[in-house]
């Protein structure tokens, strides 16, 4: 460990020199606008004339606007419902796919599929599909599938979580079968030397070894939850009313439909904060990552 | 140790090449516009960016054709988009200075947003060299291209009043009469509701066509003043008791399950709600009249065979409104952008005075079912030979023609972000998650923003 430690240390000046081109990239692409969405939250600016400085205007108008708790609520709501629903089919997939059956190999390619397609296409896809007149339950005429799924609030939040779920648990079935097949089969071996069954292994061995895993896949899943715009944007636009107005979204309707740049930028920075903080809460959980991590640098 | 560094490592190899691919898929709405001249920012000679959606979108195209057959030195380039598309493209690209030089709009608030900022020409001296154009222009459509006495834009295109349409063989089936008044079309309800039959088809995620019956309603029960007062920024002026009397009519319509089922999650961009009318699975829809030449592409013998019914908004009983009062969009509206440079004002302008309302144009959109918003389009009327067509245009101009008061539609109307803030109500109100009172509040909050 320690001579690798060293030998890496030496070659740190050319690994710094690579990471410069990624380092302005993200200077140029992450922090400058960052710094400009903060300067704009405390203006007053339509999109097109002048920006005007406005003080804590906006701050105080968007933090007292009722909106605001049901955006928060709201997307909230589908971070945690996706989680819930994500993480255990995600896993139990991954752990099948680790297997090095043929047979496997062929429905891993399926699975992956709904990861190449882009999710405006889902959305209208599923739009389509779900429409309670034209749709595939009118068309086959089954009734339990000709609901107003995405006219009723409860069913509306409830399509949005299936239809993200679908959209990513092939994407976190790929990181699991990853992490499964890092834990040595002599675990496994000795496990069942011991007498220990299939369920007990899964319980056991694999879960506790795939913690690093889990944390991984989980601060993708909640992070990546706070920036779901485009396929609520194409498949409820926020609706019925605003049961499906997630924060990502009220931004964009302050900002670009309402001409109200300022209070979208307030939003945007709170965007910013609830992700650091949710970031930082779940490197927390996994604190042994972080030692091994700074260990190796 | 090293095993789950190592698996750190290769995890997030697999979610690079993962998010590689991902975004390999990815294409964003906005690459659903498709263009026919490539990139037009500013500084690539002349530009004009317009909707999509046919007949509009081909008359528009020939357009453009015909002035750059006639010019080939100074082409103009197009590129287009679709309805809600636009609406977010347009206003980013003109905050950006990268707008076309021909901006095709609504008018209203929309345009004096862009003339606060200084970003569109003064028109007003264009028209008194062209005196004769601007004196075969409707002066209604003047209304919404002026802003503090100067016009900023050219009224083109066609006007478009909402009208009520029906479906000849719904009423048929239940045998009853198309309404004369509020009281019919709820007496109407409950009927076509027992025959399997939606009363209205309605597209109410697009919101403004929730909008639309608002704008009658309160025509009908309080008369063009009330609007006018809200429009004026008059405060409370939505707690108005017509205005509260409207919104309850509209609720206790949705609470009738006056409209289709699923109606909140229904389009009017992918004209699903057209198509509910042509099938007859709705018996009657609100609609702009531009949606008379889809209907006719697309509704198989809807239209051909003579079985859509049209009429104007009924009047509300005890109602203060006039019957003969039309809501809708006066024109479409065309400004050139000041950002432009001198050569590609000159072509523009070009464009405006010798090719949007030309002989060849007025055709066009008499052809494709419209009223264009010259008077030159009466005398076409006869020469059209479609029995079908012909009595439809006939309809469209008088509607137009002897309104008492054409009221531009709201959204248009009013600045973007009190019309943001209508629209999000409306829907809510539509929902049924706000009482009227609870809009009136939070409407009287934006007025005047």
């Amino acid at each position: 460990m320690g001579t690798r430690a060293a030998g890496q240390v030496g070659r740190s000046g050319p690994v710094a020199w690579m990471a410069l081109p990624a380092l302005v990239f993200f200077l140029v692409f992450g922090v400058v606008p960052l710094f400009g969405v903060l300067v704009l939250s405390f203006t007053q600016w339509d999109g097109i004339g002048a920006i005007n400085p406005a003080g804590l205007s906006n701050w105080r108008s968007v933090l007292s606007d009722p909106g605001l708790p049901h955006a928060l609520w709201v997307t909230f709501e589908i971070m945690i419902l996706s989680w819930l629903v994500q993480t255990p089919l995600s896993l139990l997939l991954g752990v099948f796919l680790a297997g090095r059956q043929r047979y496997r190999a062929f429905l891993a390619v399926l699975y992956f599929v709904p990861l190449l397609l882009s999710s405006a296409a889902i959305a209208i896809t599923y739009k389509a599909l779900l429409d309670p007149n034209f749709g595939l339950g009118a068309g086959l005429n089954i009734g339990f599938l000709t609901q107003d799924w995405l006219g009723k609030d409860n069913l509306a939040l409830g399509v949005v979580i299936f239809v993200v779920s679908w959209q990513f648990i092939p994407f976190h079935s790929l990181i699991y079968q990853g992490g499964v097949r890092q834990i040595p089969t002599t675990m496994y071996e000795a496990a069942s030397i011991d007498g220990a069954g299939r369920l007990r292994q899964f319980f056991s061995i694999t879960v506790p070894q795939l913690k690093y895993t889990i944390i991984t896949s989980s601060t993708l899943m909640v992070v990546g939850s706070l920036t779901f715009f485009d396929l609520i944007f194409v498949l409820t636009a926020g609706g019925p009313g605003d049961a499906t107005r997630v924060l990502a979204l009220d931004m964009y309707k302050r900002g670009f439909q309402a001409n109200l740049m300022g209070p979208a930028s307030v939003i945007a920075v709170l965007l910013v904060l609830i992700g650091l903080a949710l970031a930082l809460i779940l490197r927390r959980l996994g604190g042994s990552t972080t030692a091994s991590q700074q260990e190796g640098a | 140790m090293t095993t789950s560094r190592r698996t750190f490592l290769r995890l997030t190899g697999a979610g690079a090449v993962a998010a590689g691919l991902a975004a390999c898929g990815t294409s964003g709405p906005q690459s659903s516009g498709s263009s026919t001249g490539g990139g037009a920012a500013a500084g690539t000679g002349t530009t004009y960016w317009f909707l999509t959606g046919q007949p509009q979108q081909g008359i528009r195209e020939g357009q453009v054709k015909r002035f750059n057959d006639a010019n080939p030195s100074t082409q103009i380039k197009t590129t287009q988009f679709q309805n809600d598309a636009y609406k977010q493209k347009i206003k980013t690209a003109i905050g950006a200075g990268q707008g076309p030089t021909l901006i095709w709009g609504w008018g209203g608030g929309g345009l004096k947003s862009y003339v606060d900022a200084n970003q569109v020409e003064d028109l007003t001296g264009f028209f008194s060299q062209n005196a004769e154009l601007k004196s075969q222009i409707f002066p209604s459509a003047f209304g919404a291209a002026t802003v503090n006495g100067k016009i900023y834009a050219m009224p083109v295109e066609s006007t478009t009043p909402i009208v009520l349409f029906y479906n000849k063989q719904a009423f048929e089936k239940i045998g009853a009469e198309p309404p004369q008044s509020w009281g019919d079309i709820m007496d109407l309800v409950p009927k076509f509701n027992d025959a399997k039959i939606a009363p209205f088809s309605l597209g109410g995620q697009s919101r403004w066509t929730n909008m639309m019956w608002l704008e009658f309603l309160y025509d009908r029960i309080g008369g063009s003043e009330v609007f006018q007062n809200i429009f004026d920024g008059k405060p409370n002026a939505w707690s108005d008791p017509s205005s509260l009397k409207a919104l309850e009519e509209v609720q206790k319509l949705v609470k009738a399950n006056g409209f289709i089922k699923g109606f909140s999650s229904i389009t009017a961009d992918s004209n699903a709600d057209q198509a509910l009318l042509c099938t007859g699975k709705a018996a009657m829809m609100l609609h702009g009249a531009w949606t008379y030449g889809g209907m006719k592409a697309d509704g198989k013998d809807f239209v051909t065979g003579g079985h859509l019914g049209y009429m104007n908004f009924p009047p509300v009983d005890g109602g203060k409104g006039d019957p003969t009062t039309s809501v809708g969009n006066p024109a479409a509206y065309l400004s050139i952008s000041s950002k432009a440079s001198d050569q590609d004002k000159e072509v523009a302008k070009k464009f405006l005075a010798n090719n949007t309302l030309d002989s060849a144009s007025v055709d066009a959109w008499v052809g494709a079912g419209n009223i264009p918003v010259v008077k030159s389009a009466e005398a076409k009327l006869p020469s059209v030979q479609d029995k079908n067509d012909a009595a439809w245009l006939k309809f469209v101009y008088d509607t137009s023609s002897k309104a008492k008061n054409f009221q531009q539609s709201w959204d248009q109307a009013l600045s973007p972000t009190a019309a943001e803030a209508l629209l999000d109500n409306i829907a809510k109100l539509f929902q049924l998650s706000i009482s009227p009172q609870q809009f009136a509040d939070s409407m009287n909050g934006v007025i005047g923003k």
